[in-house]
């Protein structure tokens, strides 16, 4: 089977500063694997380059046969890739139902009509409400975004990918910020939603219960370099990522 | 629920109207052109507004497009004589149209405070030019006896004229408000990089904004060109631009009526106070700083607080008692 | 077109350069460091300009006192701009469109108040003595006055430049431009930076009209014809950086003196076309490094 998504040698550096060093690896589709990594070894720098939100200095990305790199955002985004930020990026002002609604909008193609009432496009109505319903955030659809509590503007931000109906969903820590109540709660419902949604799905995580729970294959990111790769009990039983970052946590 | 909204709306589009219809009853000439005044200016202020308060770009020079609205009228009957009223117009509004959809891709790059300085330093220019080529355009003489052809020269029959065509705009800017296009428009004011992640381009829709404002811009300066029977450079200055941003504070840049009740504050205000002071430009200098200090909501965003408070205040004692 | 009229020519524009730098300098600083548009930075101008005629005609100072006084006196009003009205809206939801609103409303207020004070007639300050002449050399005859300005200019980018590196204030001025949030965990009065950083500003542009106002004639409404120069020089510099302030202004001086010797009544346009072809051709600004690219 063809990877969905193959990074080869994708360098990034800001300044004198590598960020992102040579890496490479391959997503099959249908997988749901995790990125770990010290702050600040580039994970999310990893996303901006995928996401087009920053090119790469050298290196090649293919999303589905395709070469990406260098394409602009919306280009990226229009071929199936959605992302969920690590700093909550929604449309604080408009309406939970609106802030899925543009998006659902945006995928049928409709954001340019100039005359119609948003009301009025039922179908992108109807998918918005559904994606609320799976991400159990229906009963708030009329509040304006800000006034969510933390733990469902994320959430929401991952409904603004998801209606999209995107192939492959980025998710930058989805449980950041949340008790372990909480934590357990998002980590069934992101397994949840990569099924009911058939996506290929990458998370970065800090959290190891989150990682180790949910995630086929692992990732280990370490000052730019990709330290390990592999299934969760390899990546447990490797020595040189126990020593450079698992160390205390296990 | 909705039909409930429909009615509403129905209600004060209606109510709205009729206000503006009955004006000529009055049989007063002087209050004739001040509501004029204000429809026309009114619809400037909304149109404006769909570029600051919808979309978040605050361009400091919309005066270049009324003024090529206005000196497209102003231009034509010059040349070809009083009954190029009309065509003139339309060209004026087409000119305006051609102007904003280049200088879009020339001033809509870097965001932010950029496009505001370049948006002045156009508008700026486009005075410059005007003010000095006298042989062509005037000057600081300005065109005079632009009167329109036809029956359109009675003063309430042009009132007439203007309101169906001011209607006809806010109607449908109040459309587009509410539209895709419209929430679209918002999301790229609240969070531009998440646009990108809709895949929208998010320049090409501040152009598209930027262009429709410009249109209506440009008509509004057209039709104040038939108002006052003249044009004059001053339709081009930064201070026109500056006026327009006024008002739509003044009234709320985050409701849609917001700017066109601050066109009738302000227009009132002016005929009271303006003829009895040379420090207007004081006066609306206080004006702004007392919005943007105490009021950012504006009269309309301000008043739909309060009231907002009041029920929610009357609610709770209700509760308790 | 022979080479004492090109040497007459270059220093004339050298001066005009002089002065926009300076006065957009003040403007970059607090854009820079504060992050403040200051949309009135060009009323300061003019204070500074009246502000020095009322020391030299009302209280016969010597005239580079009164330069000196005038460039204080309008740091003194910035900073009680600053720390009375633009300190209340920081940190404000939209709060670029804000101040951009409100350094407006400085505008307009200025404008009237210098009308009230000083009237609406022109005024005029004649130069300092000793700079009342020209330097004379063959064919080139150089005005004193306009050799003072640029040196006074350079005095002024070597020390501000000097400031700005090699004190302790000016470092944590750089600092506070780069965070302000974590200044402020180490213990840097960062409002009372913004203010002084502010003051200084508005007293680069207070130093600038009244050093310019023997060369112009001194009006009200001066501030926005300045404010537009000194925004096209930022806009060709590149927002906050300095050394590029100085090209652009240079260019713009250069420019507008051959305009000013071959079509006076044209000349005012000069700066707009400088302006239009590099948007043209180098949007990002004439000096800027390659933008990285938006997030
Ligand atoms: N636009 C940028 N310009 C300069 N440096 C940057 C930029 N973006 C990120 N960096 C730097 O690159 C490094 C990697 O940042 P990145 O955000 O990718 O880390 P991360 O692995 O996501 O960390 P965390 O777990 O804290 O989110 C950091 O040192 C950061 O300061
Ligand atoms: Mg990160």
């Amino acid at each position: 089977m063809e990877p969905i998504l193959r990074l080869e040698n994708v360098s990034k550096a800001f300044g004198g500063l590598k960020v992102t060093d040579g890496v490479s690896f391959s997503v099959m589709p249908a997988e749901i694997s995790a990125i770990i990594g010290p702050n600040g070894a580039g994970k999310t720098t990893l996303f901006n380059q995928i996401t087009g939100a920053l090119r790469p200095d050298s290196g090649r990305i293919v999303f589905q046969g395709q070469d990406i790199t260098g394409l602009d955002t919306q280009e990226i985004v229009a071929l199936g890739m959605g992302r969920a930020f690590q700093i909550t990026s929604i449309f604080p002002e408009e309406t939970v139902l609106n802030n899925v609604r543009v998006a659902c909008l945006s995928r049928e193609g409709l954001t340019r009509q100039p005359l119609k009432g948003v009301g009025s496009f039922k179908s992108s109505t109807e998918k918005a409400m559904s994606v609320l319903e799976s991400l159990g955030l229906a009963g708030q659809a009329a509040r304006p975004a800000f006034e969510l509590a933390h733990g469902d503007q994320k959430l929401l931000d991952i409904g603004v990918a998801l209606a999209l109906n995107p192939k492959m969903l980025l998710l930058d820590e989805p449980t950041a910020g949340m008790s372990p109540d909480e934590r357990a709660l998002t980590r069934e419902l992101v397994v949840k939603l990569w099924r009911e949604f058939n996506l290929t799905m990458i998370f970065i995580e800090h959290d190891m219960d989150t990682v180790f729970g949910i995630a086929q294959k692992v990732r280990v990111l370490q000052q730019g370099r990709l330290l390990a790769e592999g299934t969760p009990d390899e990546i447990r039983a490797n020595p040189q990522v126990v020593t450079a970052y698992l160390g205390e946590e296990l | 629920m909705e039909a409930v909204d429909k009615k509403k709306a129905a209600a004060f589009w209606g109510l709205f109207a009729l206000i503006f219809a009955l004006v000529p009853a009055a049989g007063n000439d002087y209050y004739l052109t001040i509501a004029n005044r204000i429809l026309v200016w009114g619809m400037f202020a909304v149109a404006f507004n769909m570029l600051f308060g919808v979309t978040g770009m605050l361009s400091f020079g919309q005066a270049l497009f009324s003024g090529l609205g206005g000196y497209g009228v102003g231009m034509t009957v010059k040349y070809l004589g009083k009954a190029w009223f009309l065509p003139g117009l339309g060209l004026g509004v087409i000119a305006a149209a051609l102007v904003a959809y280049l200088l879009g891709y020339l001033i809509i790059r870097a965001g932010g405070v950029f496009f505001t300085i370049l948006t002045l330093a156009f508008g700026q220019l486009a005075w410059q030019i005007t003010f000095r080529w006298y042989n062509v355009t005037g000057g600081d003489d300005g065109i005079q006896g632009l009167v329109p052809p036809g029956i359109l020269s009675n003063r309430v029959v042009y009132y007439y004229f203007c309101l169906v065509l001011v209607l006809g705009s806010i109607w449908f800017l109040r459309r587009l408000a509410d539209s895709p296009q419209g929430l679209v428009l918002r999301c790229v004011r609240q969070n531009p990089s998440r646009v990108r992640f809709l895949g929208r381009r998010v320049r090409r829709n501040q152009r598209r904004v930027y262009l429709i404002s410009s249109v209506f811009a440009a008509l509004a300066g057209g039709l104040m060109a038939g108002i006052d029977s003249s044009i004059h450079t001053n339709m081009l200055n930064w201070t026109t631009s500056g006026q327009v941003i006024l008002m739509s504070v003044l009234g709320g840049i985050h409701q849609f009526f917001g700017p066109f009740i601050g066109a009738g504050v302000i227009m009132i205000i002016e005929d009271v106070v303006g003829a009895r002071t040379e420090y207007w430009s004081l006066i609306i200098g206080l004006v702004m700083m007392t919005m943007v200090l105490a009021f950012p909501r504006g009269l309309v965003g301000e008043f739909a607080l309060l009231k907002a408070r009041l029920k929610w205040r009357a609610l709770e004692r209700a509760e308790r008692s | 077109m022979d080479i004492s009229f090109l040497i007459v020519q270059f220093i004339s524009g050298l001066t005009m350069a002089t002065l926009l730098f300076l006065v957009a300098s003040g403007l970059t600083l607090i854009f820079g460091v504060g992050g403040v548009f200051n949309f009135a930075h060009g009323s300061f101008y003019m204070l500074g300009a009246y502000l020095a005629y009322t020391f030299v005609a009302g209280t016969h100072l010597n005239f580079w006192v009164a330069v000196l006084a005038a460039a204080v006196g309008a740091g003194i009003l910035g900073m009680l701009a600053e720390s009375l009205f633009l300190r209340r809206i920081y940190g404000r939801a939209e709060e670029e469109g804000f101040q951009i609103l409100l350094t407006y409303s400085f505008i307009l207020i200025i404008d009237d108040l210098v009308k009230l004070v000083w009237g609406t007639e022109y005024k005029s300050l004649s130069r300092p003595a000793g700079f009342g002449g020209s330097l004379i050399w063959g064919d080139i005859t150089l005005p004193t006055y306009n050799l003072a300005i640029i040196g006074v200019g350079l005095l002024v980018v070597v020390g501000a430049w000097l400031v700005l590196s090699r004190t302790r204030p000016g470092r944590i001025a750089r600092a506070t431009a780069l965070d302000r949030e974590t200044m402020g965990m180490l213990g840097v009065n960062v409002p009372l930076t913004m203010t002084v950083v502010f003051g200084i500003a508005t007293a680069l542009g207070g130093l600038t009209g009244a050093l310019a106002a023997p060369l112009r004639s001194v009006t009200p409404g001066a501030g926005i014809e300045v404010i537009i120069d000194a925004l096209i020089v930022v806009v060709l510099g590149g927002m906050g950086n300095f050394w590029g302030a100085w090209l652009a202004a240079l260019l713009l001086g250069e420019v507008n003196a051959v305009a000013v010797a071959t079509v006076p009544e044209w000349a005012s346009l000069f700066s707009y076309l400088v302006m239009v072809v590099t948007l043209i051709f180098k949007p990002e600004g004439l000096f800027a490094p390659r933008q990285v690219r938006k997030v």
